[in-house]
């Protein structure tokens, strides 16, 4: 299992690895002026040069890449006129735009993706399983009907109308700011509460369909009926015997669906105003910040790969017959 | 696989063929139908089926796919759902009735009044709980006793069906087992509660045929040993004849024929029985060209009136009339033997039997 991990972690990294590379490749090739950015409308030619020697962005493309990688691992130094800045490991630059460490500006924005996500989540697997549940063991009733075409509605309604619609007409709910969850767990809950009910509705849809097929699927199995000639109760027929196993799909899904969340909540947090992540990035591009996108990257790559060894390492966890040694 | 020593089918006592007969019945099916409504019209699955059948006895239930059989053993168990069945007529399990019970009455008699196993033991187990959580499950839904007694029982069940090494093998997933071993549990987990009556459902259907010697032997060393009432279903001639006490031949939701083994498999009386032999290839000899029954069942949405077998019967024209299609022959003795009845018009199906049937056998 150790081993197994391991194993995992490496090709991880590698995965991490390219993505860097081809996300800074696209970014190199693309047209942009960072120093012009930075150097702002009243620029001398002297001051451009200085802000690009002291990014580095005279350099040629692979030592560019080279500085960037290297001060991830130990750290980087920024020579600015003279005044030497050190930025210590893992060290993403500085951001153009907003001049401050990106791993600062990462650093708050991941809690309030996190907050957002994890919050949503809660909401849409409590919402989505029950009613998954409940609509595949009376199918074909109306209330099954009335589930499934509910689901249908609300999924064919684009995730970001479903947040303005949220936005505009749930102004009963409290106003939707970040306040970190350390200072204050009742204003950090309250001021989540819209996004996590958009979130929460948009996906509850999805997550009760793959909830209703997996449990039909689920209770149709001969051990179903094995565990009702036992002579145990119904119930626990349907949610230990059952549900169990109509959960290690769900389960799967829930995995890589949490990963692309927390790497893009941008309507969310756009819509919601809430620094996270996915703001910050769609900032970052507005104004070609290159570390700061390429910051955004690591992030997303970093947490796709460590999602799917999570979801494999849980799946073992689910179904015996895929326990290793 | 460390079983024991594999038994050749042939010698296995049959001591409990002479046992039991004139009993109290412990299982009476008295005019069961079951019905499904779907849309296209009423599913006739079980007409009007009676038998009964008493502790130490063995009945095998042989039909094809779809004659009625799983279901009307899935109906002595209350395992229809009764938003899409309709059950009507009597099953008594140990002088209870069984059609029209509460959903907890039906629990309190599943596992403890009659128990069941089922074709497939791979689908059948579930797979993300042990073998030994799954047949303590069992124990504890009729046994109020803690987990470290039910896991005893457990352990000791296991051993009884012939599992080597139970205390440890209490632990393992039903992957880690053998098809024959997770057979062995399923029967482990069925007869934890001592049922006085047994359901197998083709039990050995899934199962190679070394193995399927060994199910069969332990089935009745158990029953020996529990004194209950087996209910075997098969489609398999060759297991009834090793196993049964009685046969009771079904075809499209009716009972056909119905009696002792030695009589049903020796000298059968209904057309479709006899077309059952004719279509077990003969393992030595000549070669000879099998002799299958023409046509195919019928739907059990429109069951042909008259005798059902009629359309696909080679000997209908010698009934005089139009018999076959119009009437439906009750389920009667129709020789000397008042054991021993078929569902058929035909006047001398003994004689018919002996001059048309018998000379293709092998």
């Amino acid at each position: 299992m150790l081993l197994y991990i391991l194993r995992r972690l490496l090709s991880a990294f590698s995965v991490v690895v390219v993505t860097l590379v081809a996300s800074f490749a696209l970014f190199f090739l693309a047209p942009s002026d960072p120093a012009g950015v930075i150097c702002g409308p009243k620029c001398t030619p002297d001051r451009l040069h200085d802000i690009e020697s002291s990014l580095g962005l005279d350099q040629p493309a692979a030592k560019q890449l080279g500085l960037y990688m290297k001060g991830i691992v130990l750290g980087r130094d920024y020579d600015q006129g003279g005044t030497v800045q050190h930025c210590s490991a893992p060290c993403l630059g500085y951001s153009y735009s907003l001049g401050q460490p990106v791993t600062k500006l990462l650093g708050a924005a991941l809690p309030v993706t996190i907050s957002i996500v994890l919050g949503g989540a809660l909401v849409y697997l409590t919402i989505g399983i029950l009613a998954g549940t409940i609509a595949a063991q009376v199918r074909g009733t109306p209330l099954d009907r009335i589930t499934v075409g509910t689901t249908m509605v609300v999924n064919s309604i684009p995730y970001f109308v479903v947040a303005v619609l949220v936005a505009l007409y749930a102004t009963f709910l409290p106003h939707s700011e970040y306040h970190p969850f350390l200072d204050n767990p009742l204003l950090w809950a309250t001021g989540l509460l819209s996004a996590w009910l958009t979130l929460g509705i948009t996906n509850a849809a999805a997550y009760s369909r793959y909830a209703r097929a997996s449990m039909i699927e689920s209770l149709g199995q001969d051990f179903v009926r094995t565990a009702r000639s036992k002579g145990i109760s119904e119930r626990r027929v349907v949610y230990r015997h059952g549900l169990r196993a109509a959960l290690t799909p769900v389960a799967t899904i829930f995995g890589i669906d949490l990963a692309i969340q927390l790497t893009g909540a941008i309507f969310t947090e756009s819509i919601f105003g809430l620094p996270g992540i996915g703001l910050l990035t769609l900032r970052a591009f507005g104004k070609y910040d290159l570390p700061v996108l390429m910051g955004g990257v690591l992030v997303g790559a970093v947490v796709l790969v460590v999602m799917n060894l999570v979801v494999d390492i849980v799946y073992t966890f689910l179904d015996p017959r895929v326990r290793l040694g | 696989m460390s079983e024991q020593t594999v038994r050749a089918p042939q010698t296995v006592i049959r001591t409990a063929r002479t046992r039991g007969a004139n009993e109290e019945p412990y299982l009476e099916v008295d005019d069961l139908q079951v019905q499904f409504p779907t849309a296209d019209g009423m599913v006739r699955a079980v007409q009007g089926l009676s038998y009964s059948l008493p502790l130490r006895r063995t009945l095998a239930i042989v039909g094809e796919s779809g004659s009625g059989k799983s279901v009307s053993s899935m109906a002595v168990m209350g395992l229809h759902d009764t938003k899409t069945a309709r059950i009507s007529g009597s099953i008594k399990v140990g002088g209870t009735q069984i059609v029209g019970m509460s959903q907890q009455e039906l629990q309190k008699f599943r596992g403890v009044g009659a128990s069941m196993i089922f074709q497939d033991p791979q689908s059948s187990l579930h797979p993300y709980f042990t073998i030994g959580d799954q047949i303590m499950e069992s124990y504890r839904a009729h046994h109020n006793v803690t987990k470290r007694k039910a896991k005893a029982r457990a352990i000791d069940m296991l051993g009884r069906v012939g599992i080597p090494n139970p205390t440890r093998r209490v632990d393992n997933y039903p992957h880690e087992f053998s098809g024959g071993m997770r057979q062995r549990a399923m029967i482990a987990m069925a007869l934890v509660n001592d049922p006085k009556l047994l359901i197998a459902d083709e039990p050995t259907t899934a199962l190679d045929v070394t193995v399927q010697a060994q199910i069969l032997d332990l089935i009745s060393d158990l029953q020996r040993d529990f004194g209950s009432a087996v209910v075997f279903i098969t489609h398999d001639l060759g297991v009834v004849a090793e196993i049964a006490d009685d046969i009771l031949v079904m075809y499209a939701g009716n009972a056909i024929e119905h009696g002792p083994v030695d009589k049903i498999l020796g000298s059968p009386q209904h057309p479709y029985t006899w077309g059952l032999l004719e279509s077990i290839p003969a393992l030595s000899g000549e070669p000879q060209p099998l002799h299958p029954i023409p046509g195919s069942p019928p739907s059990l949405l429109a069951v042909p009136n008259g005798c059902a077998f009629h359309p696909r019967c080679e000997y209908r024209e010698r009934v005089s009339g139009d018999l076959c299609r119009t009437l439906k022959p009750d389920l009667v003795s129709r020789s000397a033997d008042p054991g021993r009845k078929s569902r058929c018009h035909l006047k001398e199906p003994d004689a018919v039997f002996r001059t048309d049937v018998l000379p293709r056998l092998p």
